[in-house]
């Protein structure tokens, strides 16, 4: 299943936020949104999944989702939001309960997801009793038991340590390559982008444009830490992103 | 800092500490200790005269006599059963109607101004009015103490729904759970800290006016036994009433502790 914005533009009271957005997801593959805060990278994430709508354009799937799939539009959010006074087990079931999945398939589907995030000793877990990196492989789980057709990212490594982002986002390559999934990956770490991105689009400040479109053509699985010439993609990145940082944040922030 | 050579090194001075309750219980428990001793002191020694206070021995003695005598329970099971059940019924409403208010615009901008309005009304100065309309018996009784409860329960409740963290609703809808799910398995526990705590203060209210439902028509109860000892000048039954209240107080609030660290075991 395909993702195609079109035409998506937004403005909250006299802020315009977004301007004439329009991109292709193609499934299977993984596209990075970079910008500066505040370009209303978040803001079209929303619109991607159906939890606001824009003030103009559209938001469409292309094709069906995949069979037995419970929810296709799926978030990983920045702050986990885990519900904090169930387990790590019961945070998983809480998105299939819904589905009338319980008893034998459900334990089958969570503990498959649990293998999978590398959780299975935790499911008794408090989220409190959990590190951050933790805490985000358990919403990965979750995001994962629901089998979505489209992974919604919205800078899901950004709260957690240097360290433990490079091993999450190992894990993430990892995931994929076993079974690739369709993402729109926000972050405003490029270093991120370009190990993660098959695509990244880089947005203008606000009000968030489309900038550039950088395709990186080498294979998830052999992107490593230091990586030449992801170096080099970074560095143009940064460079079409230095002067927009800088006019971002200089400027007055109306809320 | 180059001259710190030869100068004696001085110890970084603490000064973190404090603004971290921890659970010491047997300092309250001391503190009651010394004032019934104080007070027994006093009245044996005869700077305090019994017409100021009864002496606390003779109040336990009172106590004790009660309690051989059956009547203890005569007043008790009444009064707990008014209050039980007056309680209950005044809790659930508020807690219903405050969660009511929390999720729906309407609701609030109709129901709160009303809540506004009857909260500060002395419930006790309406008895007449329960009595005309809930009758003279017990009736009456229950609707003082369901009325007096639901009003702050009602308060707590809507505030705490209100900060119920939007994120995890945001969280609920992104995955597709229905309306009545994301009501019951995030709003409500989310809510929970904030309704317990509320309780609390409900709770004690009812204490306080179930004394008052049973100063009219109550031929039993704690609230009936204080008032014939008051107007006896009996000081000793007095204070046995007043001490059953206060007993009644304390365990309640345990029981509200326990219930939070049963229910709100996932809080940090
Ligand atoms: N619900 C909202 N109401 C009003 N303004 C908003 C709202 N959400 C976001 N904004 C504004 O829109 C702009 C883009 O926000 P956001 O999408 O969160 O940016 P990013 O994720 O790229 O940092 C910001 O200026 C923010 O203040
Ligand atoms: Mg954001």
């Amino acid at each position: 299943m395909d993702i195609r914005l079109d035409q998506i533009s937004h403005a909250y009271g006299d802020t315009q936020v977004l301007r004439d957005i329009s991109l292709d997801i193609p499934a299977g593959k993984i596209v990075c949104l970079v910008g500066p805060s505040g370009c209303g990278k978040s803001t079209l994430l929303r619109f991607a999944g159906g939890l606001e709508r824009p003030a103009s354009g559209r938001v469409l799937q292309l094709g069906t989702p995949p069979e037995g799939c419970l929810n296709p539009l799926t978030y990983i959010f920045q702050d986990f939001a885990l519900l904090p006074w169930r387990s790590v087990r019961g945070n998983v079931s809480l998105v299939l309960e819904d589905h009338g999945i319980r008893g034998k398939r459900a334990e089958a589907i969570i503990e498959d997801v649990l293998i999978r995030t590398k959780l299975s000793d935790f499911a008794r877990a408090l989220p409190k009793q959990l590190s951050g990196g933790m805490k985000q492989r358990v919403a990965i789980a979750r995001a994962l038991a629901v089998k979505p057709a489209v992974m919604l990212m919205d800078e899901p490594l950004s709260a957690l340590d240097a360290q433990t982002r490079e091993l999450l986002m190992d894990d993430l390559i990892g995931l994929w390559t076993r079974q690739p999934f369709t993402s729109i990956y926000v972050t405003h770490n490029l270093a991120e982008a370009v190990r993660l991105g098959h695509r990244i689009v880089v947005l203008s400040r606000r009000p968030g444009q489309v900038r550039e479109v950088v395709e990186i053509a080498k294979p998830l699985a052999e992107r490593t830490y230091g990586d030449a010439d992801l170096d080099k993609v970074q560095r143009h990145l940064w460079g079409l992103m230095r002067d927009e940082a800088r006019a971002a944040d200089e400027e007055l922030i109306d809320v | 800092m180059s001259e710190t050579a030869g100068r004696e090194p001085i110890e970084v001075r603490f000064r973190g500490g404090g603004f971290a309750p921890n659970s010491r219980r047997w300092v309250g428990f001391a503190v009651f200790v010394a004032l019934i001793a104080f007070v027994e002191w006093g009245t044996r020694a005869g700077w305090i005269t019994s017409l100021t206070l009864p002496r606390p021995s003779d109040v336990l003695a009172t106590f004790v006599g009660l309690w051989e005598s059956g009547l203890l329970f005569k007043h008790l099971v009444p009064s707990l059963t008014r209050l039980v059940i007056g309680a209950v019924i005044g809790a659930t409403a508020g807690i219903a109607v405050g969660i009511l208010i929390g999720l729906f615009s309407y609701m609030r901008a109709g129901v709160v101004p009303v809540v506004a309005a009857i909260f500060p009304i002395p419930k006790i100065a309406l008895l007449p009015l329960f009595v005309i309309w809930f009758g003279i018996d017990e009736g009456s009784k229950y609707a003082l103490i369901a009325f007096g409860t639901f009003t702050p329960t009602v308060v707590a409740t809507y505030g705490a729904v209100d900060n119920v963290d939007r994120s995890l609703i945001r969280m609920g809808q992104s995955f597709g759970l229905t309306w009545w799910s994301i009501v019951r398995k995030i709003v409500l526990p989310g809510a929970m800290p904030g309704i317990l705590s509320g309780l609390r203060i409900s709770l004690a209210i009812a204490i306080i006016l179930l004394v008052a439902a049973e100063m009219l028509g109550a031929e039993y109860g704690i609230g009936a036994y204080i008032l014939e000892a008051g107007s006896l000048y009996d000081l000793e039954r007095l204070f046995v009433g007043v001490v059953i209240l206060s007993l009644l107080g304390i365990i309640v609030s345990a029981a509200i502790a326990a219930v939070e660290r049963r229910l709100l075991a996932w809080r940090t």
